[in-house]
């Protein structure tokens, strides 16, 4: 692999407390291989759009910002989908791992990449979007199939990299018991989860798609309610318990 | 040696007054969780009860009560109690809870004038004693003065200057007495005054004042008997220990009515003798928080006669009883103990308040457990301010306290001269027009020349600010010396000074305001292009701005280097005139609630600020244009040197909104923890944090009622909201409230 990838990057967050533990640089790769009815990005779908930088540039902006990372921060990859850029994405784990940084990657698993394996090597928390269990619902969401992310996720286990879950809940098309108990039994099945979280929809995103010019897809749905994403994520937590206490 | 001393680990503290050594030989680190801590005791919860009921009736009134038959003095009042039976701590400043003292040194005319402000008049022999055959510190200054002086304290140039009221910022050894008891410090006096043989002007002042001083412990002793102790000998058990420190310092603020009468570093102290009793069981836990909890309420109660003039400067009646908890000793082993926690748990005890001003110093070696706990607290109850003990320890040793908000300096061994600040600001103004003032249209500095240039050159400014700056430097130096002349002379504290070492090191503290306004005018200048419209006297009385310039506040070192330049500047044009008694110059960037009012006396400055709108507090980055984030913010603060430029401190005052930390209070917690551990290590000096929104605000001012205890951390001190003026209120609103970290 050669030390001068250049990665593209759609925006850099100097510190966030909301994409993994403590507080975190976010990187925001460009590119997306699913284009999810929800997507608050769109503006990331694009793989080759944004700033360009060097992984030994990020380590640095990293480096500058660790002082505040504490003793659970550290730098999140999200998007996009940062496996959209295999080989960037792992020289940049590689150079933080060796600056003594936490790693998260904020993915959605939806890559064939044969590097892969050495990713994950490099990663300290994958945050996994769990778009849908099922699979008709996973393409309705996505428009891609499932079994790519499936693949990831028995990677994931395979190496034993810690888990957040994370799935956005839309009113009318996934908030409801079906989906609730299919989610249930995948991430009952899952070792190393360490957090689940819902996320409510919310439709800040949509004035970006009027920007864009692409059609929204979720036209005027409604945002869900922080105390609903809570009610739901309760439920979803408490009948994963009570799975695995009857298996 | 004295039997109580027996159980005691030895050390050189036998030998002569060391209560560092002491400590360091005796205390017991705590490294565990908050969960030993005790609930509040019924006696102190009746007593607070009481407290409660007549800070309503004070803040309805303003003022509770005036002792209008004494003034200030260690003894010249009459024991008073609260609920006698209840208290495990006694002592009241005069015969009643929050009646307030007449202290007449300090100037009489304002003294009478604020007596009757509350409808009261001042007994015409004291009138006539201070008017006729005493002189007063006020006075002395006044004789003083130079034309010059008087016109830059009439614009607001010099500001906030301690001529009329107590300096403050000196903090007695008050455990010295818990230690040793008086009559061990007595002798060591006598010993020191008659080691003071050679006579001359500065030995006959040293000699006059030890002998004050030794007067002082005597009128200490008396004024403790009066409560049935008899503190001639030192504390035995830990109820002693706490209430002969108590009377030490509150000997002080029967005394002095100083801006700042902070209490030292002594929490950690009185573990000692909590543990030792607990130890031999004649204390339980309980007992231990309650005496804890009796003392704070005390320290809630202390109370100074102020002026309308002084509450304008400094809102909401602060007293700053700083109390210095944690850092590190000598060798490397965290000074936190129990007794760490126990003052900061008074808060959860007897609810959140912003005296005693509960001030962390923080280290990275301080135990996770009392981080967290600190950050925890923070959050409950936006009381509690953190500084660098990792930076100031190497300048300060091991046993430093805070007095006031942000000015450290060695127990017992150093002292400050309070030196109020200057308007950088208005300074700046001065330089682009020639030293006239822009409100007054009068000229204030001579030899300042005219820039009648269409647009301002930053090459050009910047050289005549320096001029200025020079000039005003020497005209703030010589009134300081002046001021520190008269008090020494008019209104010398001797109870405090008695429990210092004879011989002490004096800081002179300067001070600045307006930093970031300063920094933003001089980037607008750089960067964009700013044109001067002047009025018929061609003074620029407004600015217009083309174009966008950095702001100091986003991390940016086109304009954080500017800031950075120009207090190193300053401060080393202070350091270029020799001050009164050999003090050690040092520079604050710290403007309390003044910020509002220096902001009132100042023009339209070139960065776009409106003449009369409030400055930014301290060092803090102006209202709203820290709009990277708030690490961002931080980061530029931390630019400004502590060591050797800003060694009295540089005070930043910070809002975050709850959610931002994080969603749980455990992500919160641990968030606050990174977000010091991070600005600390970048060698900044000071934080006050505060954890709330804005719409909290918006309804505490609205419903003042509802949120009766609603404490927020405005500039090196905590306030009761409620007890802001509206105008302070709208400013502390208008800060920057970080969204986005």
């Amino acid at each position: 692999m050669s030390q001068s990838n250049l990665g593209y990057i759609s925006k850099i967050e100097p510190f966030g407390t909301f994409d993994g533990p403590g507080i975190r640089s976010i990187i925001f790769l460009s590119g997306c291989p699913l284009r999810c009815v929800y997507c608050h990005n769109p503006e990331t779908w694009q793989a080759h759009i944004g700033n360009r930088y060097t992984a030994t540039e990020l380590t640095e902006m990293a480096l500058k910002n660790k002082p505040y990372y504490g003793s659970n921060g550290g730098v999140t990859f999200s998007g996009g989908e940062p496996l959209n850029q295999p080989e960037f994405l792992l020289e940049c784990l590689k150079s933080l791992k060796a600056a003594g940084i936490h790693t998260a990657l904020d993915t959605s698993g939806y890559s064939l990449s044969p590097l892969l394996p050495e990713i994950l090597e490099y990663t300290d928390l994958i945050i996994y979007d769990l778009k849908a269990a099922d699979a008709a619902l996973y393409e309705k969401i996505t428009s891609r199939k499932i079994e790519v992310t499936e693949k990831f996720l028995e990677l994931a286990q395979k190496q034993g990299t810690p888990l957040w879950i994370r799935q956005v809940l839309v009113p009318h098309l996934n908030d409801n018991q079906v989906n609730l108990l299919v989610t249930a039994q995948r991430i009952a099945k899952l070792s190393n989860v360490e957090k689940i979280e819902i996320l409510p929809y919310h439709t800040l995103g949509k004035s970006k798609y009027e920007t864009l010019e692409y059609d929204y897809p979720l036209g005027n749905t409604p945002a869900m309610s922080m105390s609903e994403g809570q009610k739901w994520q309760d439920q979803l937590i408490d009948l994963i318990s009570r799975i695995q206490s009857t298996e | 040696m004295h039997k109580t001393w027996e159980s005691f680990k030895a050390g050189v503290w036998q030998n002569d007054i060391n209560v560092e050594d002491f400590i360091s030989q005796n205390f017991t680190v705590y490294t565990g969780d908050d969960l030993f801590l005790a609930p509040i005791s019924s006696n102190t919860k009746a007593v607070w009860e009481r407290c409660e009921v007549l800070l309503k009736e004070e803040q309805r009134l303003g003022v509770l009560d005036i002792e209008m038959d004494a003034v200030s003095g260690v003894n010249n009042f009459k024991a008073g109690y609260i609920i006698k039976e209840k208290e495990s701590i006694v002592g009241l400043q005069t015969d009643a809870p929050l009646k307030r003292i007449i202290n007449p040194y300090g100037g009489i005319k304002l003294a009478s004038k604020i007596v009757e402000g509350y409808g009261r008049k001042m007994k015409p022999e004291f009138e006539t004693f201070f008017n006729d055959y005493s002189k007063t510190h006020n006075q002395g200054v006044f004789d003083a003065y130079t034309p010059e002086m008087k016109k830059a304290r009439h614009t607001g140039l010099l500001t906030g200057l301690p001529d009329a009221y107590g300096r403050g910022r000196i903090i007695g050894d008050y455990r010295r007495v818990a230690l040793y008891g008086i009559d061990y410090l007595i002798e060591s006096k006598k010993l020191d005054l008659n080691l003071i043989t050679e006579i001359n002007d500065v030995t006959i002042q040293l000699r006059e004042e030890v002998s004050d001083q030794i007067r002082a412990l005597k009128d200490m002793k008396k004024m403790a008997l009066g409560y049935g102790f008899d503190i001639s000998l030192p504390a035995s058990t830990a109820q002693e220990a706490v209430q002969w420190l108590y009377f030490a310092y509150l000997a002080a603020v029967k005394e002095n009515n100083g801006a700042a009468m902070s209490l030292g570093r002594t929490s950690s102290f009185l573990d000692i003798y909590i543990e030792r009793d607990l130890e031999s069981g004649l204390i339980t836990e309980e007992q231990a928080q309650d005496l804890i909890d009796q003392f704070i309420i005390k320290l809630r109660l202390v109370r100074h006669l102020r002026s309308p003039e002084y509450d304008e400067l400094f809102a909401g009646d602060p007293t700053w009883v700083t109390e210095s908890i944690g850092g590190v000793a000598f060798d490397g082993r965290p000074l936190v103990t129990k007794n760490s926690f126990r003052y900061l748990h008074s808060l959860t005890n007897l609810g959140p308040a912003p005296e005693p001003n509960m001030t962390i110093l923080w280290s990275e070696k301080l135990p996770e457990t009392f981080k967290q706990y600190c950050a925890k607290m923070s959050i409950e109850t936006g009381a509690i301010q953190y500084e660098n003990d990792d930076l100031m320890s190497p300048l300060y040793r091991n046993d430093y306290a805070i007095a006031c908000c942000v000015s450290a300096m060695e127990v017992g061994k150093q002292i400050q001269y309070f030196g109020a600040r200057t308007n950088l600001a208005k300074a700046l103004l001065y330089a682009i027009n020639g030293g006239y003032d822009e409100i007054y249209n009068e000229k204030i500095i001579d030899g300042i020349p005219v820039i009648s240039d269409e647009i301002l050159d930053y090459e050009k400014v910047m050289e005549l600010y320096t001029l200025t700056l020079k000039k005003v430097s020497a005209l703030y130096v010589d009134t300081m010396n002046i001021i520190h002349y008269m008090h020494d002379k008019y209104a010398y504290e001797k109870s405090m000074f008695a429990l210092h070492d004879t011989h002490v090191t004096r800081l002179m503290a300067f001070g600045a305001a307006g930093l970031s306004v300063v920094a933003d005018s001089l980037s607008a200048i750089k960067y964009a292009k700013v044109k001067p419209i002047r009025n018929e006297f061609g003074i620029a009385t407004d600015f217009e701005i083309i174009g966008d310039f950095p702001k100091f506040g986003n991390d940016d070192d086109r304009v954080d280097d500017i800031a950075v330049e120009l207090v190193t500047k300053f401060s080393g044009m202070l350091k270029e005139h020799p001050l009164h008694r050999e003090a050690v110059h040092t520079l604050s960037i710290l403007t309390i609630t003044s910020n509002v009012v220096y902001g009132l006396k100042t023009g339209t400055t070139p960065d776009g600020r409106k003449k009369g709108e409030p400055f930014a507090p301290g060092a803090n980055p102006m209202h709203g244009r820290d709009k990277s984030g708030a690490l961002a913010s931080l980061n530029s603060v931390a630019k400004i040197p502590y060591g050797d430029i800003c060694q009295d401190g540089v005070s930043n005052t910070f809002s975050i909104l709850p959610e931002t930390l994080g969603k749980t209070q455990k992500e919160q917690v641990i968030n606050t923890v990174s977000i010091l551990e991070g600005y600390f290590a970048q060698k900044a000096h000071h934080l006050n944090v505060n954890v709330y929104s804005r719409d909290v605000l918006e309804k505490a001012m609205a419903h003042p009622e509802l949120y009766p205890n609603l404490t927020i951390r405005v500039s090196g001190y905590a306030v009761h909201f409620h007890r802001l003026t509206r105008a302070q209120q709208l400013e502390v609103l208008n800060r920057t409230f970080h969204e986005s970290i």
